[in-house]
């Protein structure tokens, strides 16, 4: 069931993708002001508002774990942080090809910037931490304890640096003010329905692992308990 | 709530004392603390004007190093003997264990800034005196903040291998907020602005990070403590 899952997300992904990178490569014209190189908002846009909703999947999953002690909940946290943490490293590393066409640097320091580089940070210390405790249920009830600290800090460290004269870089929000081309509006959509379907495949994926991995360890103890 | 408090307050005393007897971490953070100052001054060699452009984030690496240095110990020095199990299982709450340490912790950093404070100041020939009651309320939230998060992820990485790797690891990217409004803040005050505008907004981004971080870590410090 969850393997047929797999396989009927990430083929519709992966063909609502396909069919979304035509548009934007061979129908939507170039922009007046920047050329063809913004067509980089299709992708960098998406994998951030996909990162965010996979960590509050997580949150609510570590809150979960810690309220029920059932693994499952877990094994959902760490692959929603892991498959948020690569879409995290997409947002910044196409950000930054991006910035150093437009603003002429690689980096810039500036608000969201600084905040996401922050929140993969974070994020990358829940992963680092993982491996090193060895007992499954320890783990388990110390990473959901990192992982809801590491949501706290988000919006502090939005606050934070919107304090001291604040520089942004970025544009102002152009999606709720509607300044975003009309023509530009659907592969916008459709380009976070593309990656959240693809992701949610890679979350069954590690789920699967998980499990595996989890099945492994109990046959292992069982063995060195005989 | 009233036993809890002073069970916290046994705690702290009871960390104090064996601290200030063996001054096993605070020797240690306080020379750390100072090989740092004199490290920078080799990194950066600056005109009077710069130097007060940075004092504020000097200042507070220092302080969140030898922080790490001081919060690590908090639950380790209770893992001779097993004693970290037999303060779980006494009746003491978790929270008031926690809270212990974290007051023990704190006022062990407290002691290593005001060493290093005049130290600073006397190297970088930065006058710190004149702000010092602004200053002083500062460094209180600040370090409360450096310190109960990092007491909380101590009794994280306590039951971690490579527990000495894994703190800073954790604990310096949940600090962020606390350091940028510290960092920013003492500059202010080290270069003679007021308390007011932005510094008054820093701090309250210190208050709400002490408030969120104690509430969050007092509620789930039991998690961890009992796994």
């Amino acid at each position: 069931m969850r393997e047929k899952a797999v396989y009927v997300l990430g083929i519709l992904g992966a063909l609502v993708m396909i069919f979304n990178l035509n548009t934007i490569f061979n129908k939507l014209p170039d922009e007046a002001m920047q050329g063809a190189v913004y067509r980089i908002i299709f992708i960098h846009v998406p994998a951030a508002i996909n990162a965010d909703i996979f960590y509050s999947v997580a949150l609510v999953t570590a809150i979960l774990f810690l309220v029920t002690k059932k693994f499952i909940f877990d094994s959902i946290t760490v692959s929603c942080i892991e498959v948020g943490t690569m879409l995290i490293l997409v947002n910044l590393v196409t950000g930054s090809i991006w910035g150093r066409n437009q603003w002429g640097v690689w980096w810039a320091w500036d608000l969201r910037m600084t905040g996401q580089l922050m929140c993969f940070l974070l994020y990358l210390g829940y992963l680092l931490a993982r491996p090193a405790i060895a007992e499954p249920t320890q783990r388990a009830t110390l990473s959901a304890f990192i992982a809801i600290f590491a949501y706290a800090d988000i919006p502090l460290v939005l606050m934070a640096i919107r304090l001291p004269n604040v520089r942004t870089q970025h544009p102002g929000p152009v999606l709720e003010t509607g300044t975003l081309d009309k023509a530009f509006r659907a592969p916008f959509g459709i380009g976070i329905i593309a990656l959240l379907l693809i992701c949610t495949a890679l979350v069954l994926v590690r789920l699967q692992q998980e499990s595996s991995q989890r099945e492994i360890d109990s046959l292992r103890r069982e063995l060195h308990a005989a | 709530m009233k036993r809890g408090l002073l069970t916290a307050f046994v705690i702290a005393k009871k960390d104090l004392q064996t601290e200030l007897r063996t001054k096993e971490s605070i020797n240690a953070a306080a020379s750390f603390a100072l090989v740092i100052l004199v490290l920078f001054s080799f990194a950066f060699d600056l005109g009077r004007e710069e130097l007060y452009a940075i004092s504020g984030g000097l200042l507070w690496l220092v302080y969140s190093f030898a922080g790490a240095l001081i919060v690590n110990r908090g639950f380790a020095r209770e893992l001779p003997n097993d004693c970290l199990d037999v303060l779980i299982a006494s009746p003491a709450p978790p929270w008031a264990i926690f809270l212990g340490k974290s007051v023990a912790a704190f006022c062990l950093l407290l002691i290593v800034e005001l060493i290093s404070l005049p130290v600073f100041g006397l190297f970088y020939n930065i006058r710190w005196t004149d702000s010092f009651g602004s200053l002083t309320l500062v460094i209180l939230l600040a370090t409360w903040g450096i310190t109960v998060v990092g007491t909380a992820f101590s009794a994280v990485t306590v039951n971690v291998r490579l527990r000495e790797l894994m703190l800073p690891v954790l604990l310096y990217p949940i600090l962020i907020p606390l350091l940028i409004g510290a960092m920013g803040t003492t500059t202010a005050l080290l270069s003679g602005e007021s308390m007011g505008g932005d510094n008054l907004a820093s701090l309250r981004l210190l208050i709400a990070f002490d408030a969120i971080y104690t509430a969050l870590a007092i509620y789930m410090i039991e998690f961890v403590l009992i796994v």
